[in-house]
């Protein structure tokens, strides 16, 4: 789209001729590709990264060059030193991804720089510096629960500058902390227990000017996008409408039902109840046995009780064994004579917690056996606990006053979970992938959620809560980013995202109170969030012509785009990653960034050339993932390892921005052949746009139509994934497409 | 932004020491939100101990991967700043306003001018221990650390460089980047907060003379496992054993190798037993007709990692035996027997195997190097468990920890180092 008011473009292509580049390559050919075939001029240096390279292409910015393409390293090396501002700067990677890893002064090599040269002019061409999307907006915060996480998050925002909103579903703050009369230790020597400071908490906060807090109350409806949220806090049927910025959601955790561990006793006999009951009469002042109200002298705890357990929580919750090693104690401290028996799987305190399993090994009283529970009854008014399996290489029998069972932490958007799995059923799909994020935005999730009260809210077309992972624990699939939620500046912590304790609650308050105001920082300038942090492009739909076809709304995997009734998407530029998943997806090609496109990609593939004559060798194209795949193939040239020369490599922001145009583009054009290189997808995916890459993996089913229209082969076009550290496997995937393409043959279509 | 002596003004709202993955993350998450950072890291290069991790767990994914991303965030953004070679030396004045010296050791390359073209590296007739590769294997005296690695710069190691002895690097080097007279200096850097995030190191398994580390070659300990299932490892990412370069087809794991124990780490080091079970999948993958022995007291896969504990028992070429290793012991024909207790059973057992991986936990850099502030308490084991104005905390030099919980340590310490900066 041409605009008024733009600049005319005025460009050089700077060729560095160190690092191998000069002598590898005939430099004057690459110069006459620039000049003959698109009048662009080019200067020469053999050290451009050096100061007086530098100066050489500020000199000329100086005098009024504003489109700089530097034909040197990779793009992930020197970026501070090539970058200036307000030029456009395109990078041509011919260290790298051409002299390293090809065979010097060979035509192949030569043929494989020009395309390079002719594809960096191109992509200049089509490039048009990103003007930020930026409004007016809100820097408070909202945070959902006023629990040990919420109150954290609250209080920690509020002490960085912010206004914080805090709301929370019963009549007191405090949730289950305030319920407990000791925690287990957090600080060396973690011998001893400690009482809760969570009532100073709840004063900070109340006394906080910065911090409003609703109790009593829950968040009926979010609306909007991150920066321009309005919510809509419900207290008593009293409705305020509050604009917020970003969120934190700290809705905590409920116990598993235990009337679902009949096995275990519980429910039949009066006097097994779970470690939450155990807390609650700890907190009463004293510890008794149910059915006759006198002191326990002997308790059994059963530990992972429900869990670690297909049939009920298959993981296990983290912390229930520091709290039966706490609650021995109580019993311990209550009498002297007392008994505690602890019988586990395995006894999980990490770390220095250690030491506090070893406070209570040494305490005389305390019996732990690894064993499995055999059964469970009631003799003379005494519970037996038979166990099997033990440490003492016996079965034993223990009588007890009481037995109580360590159950486990669900998390509050489990319910969310289950009808997402129902509207998955209601579609006819199968079985989801353990990790896989929320996917239906069909209208059968609307069907799936009837009476459901959610937590956020959320007026997304996508979906009203949080993506639920496995178990419906709004957790991070990656391991370097946990506070990826799915949804921008929105961020989930405690045990809402995964099974924790007290301390580890408050450090993930403060982290994800950190992304909350980082998300404000940012989102105020106009730049995306994680991953593509800092980034001021952001997507533009051409409306006219869309055709309501749904796929960007459903696609995109960060749910920012709502719709009309009749289908046109509605885009939310704050809500955006900015990975290009919508525009990968329309088959109007009506989405485009200014400086990404699918007529950009598109002037590329059909820059290169192609030889009509098939004895100057077949064409292929290489789509990466511009995160994983293509710094693997920086670091095989790194190693020099050798791939085929007759692959041209383009890479894109995710493969999910991949469009089937391309393969048209490309295959009409006589290509031989494409391959997509990107992330792990299913289980386990590792693309950083959640969907990406199982995106561009699906889409070859439209692929395979537009090769069929063309009636080309369906080999000519295949999806890899390739984790980054694997790029000694470069050379030989790349190896064994070329030959399966060419055991099918040249494309007829060369010369056309 | 560029790793050099900082032009310009030296004030920073938050210092991070440590360039490992909590730093990075620290610093990260706090430049994003608007804040000056500097990142003052000992080592020649950024990333830390995962960037010698050949995958994390559970998802089995490439730490390459994330750090890439890291990477990328730091040099898109000017207001993260980062100094490698660099040591704090002294640290004084109060919450809002520190001076930091630090001393920039020489890498007697110059990083504007370095392009690692690797020339250097081509004529260095002197080789040394690989670090990298827990020595391993050897590099030459100049040296590019690792392949991913930031900044791509090489390095002299001057404990075995002939310096200007030798010099042909110098000769070699088109672009002059080589200066084998650079001197240590010392720069001052004023901070409104610092986040100390020191990380760790293995615990060293030669102190553990039962368990044969140091006498018997075959006997490794679980990092270098790492270091040889990856491709830029010692054996391209070949899982071999080191008397004979043969494929081991059956290995065990001991786990709390001096952890857990009183006579070495008495705390749990809270990674291993996930590490290994890691490490059995790599020579499972690798090697198919191999077999895997996880020797351990109690298996912790804490939260949603239990599932990756039950993949891995489901393979039944991993066993796993409830039992301390109590001493390992070279058989006849060269293997490894490793003698254990089963504590199910009670009676001890006699596993020959012929690869050992210790699993050996982690202890705390501030253990034995101190760093020069007097508010930093640290408890008996090293870990800096504390609280103090303005000096926080993060990752493992704050107790054992997995990546995950890492980077959130990392990203609260952002936030409190942010509190006391806030303008």
């Amino acid at each position: 789209m041409a605009d008024a008011e733009q600049v005319e473009k005025k460009y050089m292509l700077y060729i560095c001729t160190g690092c191998e580049i000069g002598k590898s390559l005939d430099i004057d050919k690459l110069k006459e590709v620039a000049d003959e075939e698109f009048s662009v001029e080019t200067k020469t240096h053999e050290f451009l990264c050096n100061s007086d390279g530098v100066e050489l292409i500020k000199k000329d910015i100086e005098e009024g060059v504003n489109t700089v393409i530097i034909a040197a390293c990779s793009p992930r090396v020197n970026f501070d030193t090539f970058n200036f501002p307000d030029v456009i700067v395109e990078r041509v990677n011919l260290r790298e991804h051409v002299v390293w890893s090809h065979k010097p002064n060979d035509s192949d090599t030569q043929m494989l720089a020009e395309d390079y040269i002719r594809m960096g002019i191109v992509k200049a061409q089509k490039t048009e510096l990103p003007e930020p999307y930026k409004e007016e907006i809100s820097k408070n915060v909202l945070v959902i629960g006023g629990g040990v996480t919420g109150l954290t998050a609250a209080l920690e925002a509020a002490n960085a500058g912010y206004e914080v909103y805090l709301v929370e579903k019963e009549a007191e703050l405090g949730g289950w902390v305030k319920k407990f009369t000791w925690l287990t230790p957090d600080k060396p020597p973690f011998r001893d227990l400690r009482k809760p400071d969570i009532d100073e908490k709840i004063k900070a906060v109340m006394e906080n000017k910065k911090i409003k807090v609703f109790t009593s109350s829950y968040v009926e409806k979010i609306s909007g996008q991150p920066g321009l949220f309005d919510v809509v806090i419900s207290k008593n049927g009293t409705k305020e409408e509050v604009r917020i910025g970003s969120i934190v959601v700290a809705a905590g955790w409920e116990p598993y039902d235990a009337t679902k561990l009949e096995h275990l006793g519980y429910g039949k006999y009066p006097d097994v109840i779970t470690n939450v009951q155990m807390e609650e009469m700890a907190a009463n002042g004293k510890i008794v046995v149910p059915s006759t109200g006198e002191e326990a002298k002997s308790v059994v705890f059963i530990q992972c009780a429900g869990q670690r357990d297909p049939d009920h929580l298959p993981y296990c919750s983290g912390i229930c064994c520091m709290v039966s090693l706490k609650q021995a104690l109580y019993v311990r401290n209550q009498n002297p004579d007392a008994k505690a028996f602890i019988i586990y799987k395995d006894i999980r305190t990490p770390g220095e917690y250690e030491d506090f399993y070893k406070r209570v090994q040494e305490d005389p009283g305390v019996f732990l056996t690894k064993g499995e529970l055999k059964e469970i009854s009631k003799t003379n008014g005494k519970m037996i606990v038979e166990v099997t399996d033990t440490l003492l290489g016996e079965d034993i029998e223990i009588e007890a006053d009481l037995v109580v069972l360590a159950t486990g932490m669900v998390p509050r958007f489990y319910e969310y979970q289950k009808r997402y799995f129902k509207a998955r059923e209601l579609m006819g799909l199968g079985e989801p992938q353990p990790n896989e994020t929320l996917i239906v935005a069909s209208d059968k999730l609307w069907e799936a959620l009837e009476e459901y009260q959610g937590i956020l809210n959320l007026q997304y077309r996508q979906g009203p809560d949080l993506p639920p992972l496995k178990y419906g624990f709004s957790d991070s699939n990656f391991i370097c980013f946990p506070y990826e939620s799915g949804r921008t500046a929105i961020y989930a912590a405690g045990p809402i995202r995964q099974p924790m304790g007290v301390v580890e609650s408050e450090y993930d308050a403060t982290g994800a109170a950190l992304k909350a105001v980082q998300a404000l920082e940012l989102i105020s300038i106009g730049a995306a969030t994680f991953p593509r942090v800092g980034d001021l492009s952001y997507p533009e739909f051409f409306l006219q012509r869309c055709t309501q076809c749904k796929r960007c709304t459903e696609e995109c995997p960060f749910g920012a785009l709502d719709e009309d009734e009749k289908g046109t998407p509605l885009p939310n530029p704050n809500r955006c990653r900015r990975c290009g998943v919508c525009m990968g997806a329309c088959p109007e090609r009506i989405v485009s960034f200014k400086n990404y496109s699918v007529d950009m990609i598109g002037s590329i593939v059909k820059t290169i050339y192609v030889p009509e004559d098939e004895d100057e060798g077949l064409r292929f194209l290489a789509f990466v993932c511009e995160n994983d795949a293509y710094p693997a193939f920086d670091m095989a040239a790194l190693n020099r390892l050798e791939w085929h020369p007759n692959v041209r490599i383009i890479p894109l922001r995710c493969l999910g921005s991949f469009n089937v145009v391309w393969i048209a583009d490309a295959l009409s054009r006589g290509i031989d052949g494409a391959i997509l290189i990107g992330c792990k997808y299913g289980e386990d995916y590792q693309c950083h746009f959640l969907r990406g890459s199982e995106l561009a993996n699906r889409r070859m089913e439209n692929v395979k139509e537009t090769l069929e229209r063309l009636a080309l082969e369906p080999e000519r076009v295949k999806v890899v994934q390739l984790p980054i550290s694997d790029y000694d496997k470069i050379p030989e995937i790349i190896q064994k497409f070329i030959e399966e393409v060419e055991e099918i043959g040249p494309n007829p279509y060369k010369g056309f | 932004m560029r790793d050099s002596i900082p032009s310009g003004s030296l004030n920073g709202n938050i210092l991070v020491i440590g360039g490992g993955i909590a730093g990075l993350s620290a610093a990260l998450e706090a430049s994003e939100a608007g804040y000056d950072v500097f990142v003052v890291e000992k080592k020649p290069y950024l990333g830390g101990r995962v960037a010698q991790l050949y995958r994390y767990f559970p998802k089995l994914c490439p730490p390459y991967c994330g750090l890439e991303i890291l990477f990328r965030r730091i040099r898109t953004n000017p207001k993260i700043r980062y100094l490698t070679m660099a040591e704090v030396v002294d640290v004084s004045g109060e919450p809002g306003a520190f001076d930091v010296d630090i001393r920039l050791n020489p890498r007697y390359v110059d990083l504007e001018k370095c392009t690692a073209c690797g020339e250097c590296a081509k004529v260095c007739p002197v080789e040394r221990d690989n670090d990298f590769n827990y020595g391993m294997d050897k590099t030459k005296a100049i040296y590019l650390p690792h392949d991913l690695a930031f900044p791509m710069k090489y390095v002299i190691d001057d404990s075995v460089c002939k310096k200007l002895e030798c010099a042909k690097c110098v000769e070699a080097c088109d672009y002059d980047a080589i200066n084998l007279n650079m001197e240590a200096k010392t720069i001052r850097i004023k901070a409104e907060s610092i986040v100390v995030a020191t990380g760790w190191k293995p615990y060293d398994a030669a102190k553990l003379d039962n368990l044969g580390f140091g006498v018997y070659e075959n006997v490794i300990t679980n990092v270098m496992m790492e270091r040889l299932a990856a491709f830029n490892g010692p054996t391209k990412g070949k899982i071999v054993r080191p008397s004979d370069g043969k494929e081991p087809k059956t290995v065990a794991f001991v786990q709390c190798a001096g952890s857990r124990d009183e006579n070495h780490l008495p705390y749990c080091s809270a990674i291993c037993c996930l590490a290994s079970m890691k490490q059995a999948t790599y020579l499972r993958e690798q090697i198919p007709d191999s077999k895997a022995y996880i020797f351990y007291i109690d298996i912790r896969a804490p939260g949603r990692l239990e599932d990756f504990y039950t993949k891995v028992s489901q393979d039944e070429n991993i066993v796993f035996v409830k039992g301390k290793v109590a001493k390992v012991e070279e058989a006849e024909n060269g293997n490894l027997v490793v003698i254990a207790e089963n504590t199910l059973t009670g009676e001890k057992t006699r596993t020959e195997v012929e690869m050992v991986v210790l699993a050996t936990g982690m202890q705390p850099e501030l253990f034995e190097v101190k760093l020069p502030i007097e508010e930093l308490k640290l408890d008996d084991y090293g870990f800096a468990n504390f609280e103090s104005p303005g000096i926080y905390a993060a990752g493992v030099a704050m107790g054992p920890a997995d990546v995950a919980s890492v980077v959130e340590q990392g990203t609260a310490a952002a936030l409190k180092g942010i509190q006391i900066a806030k303008r």
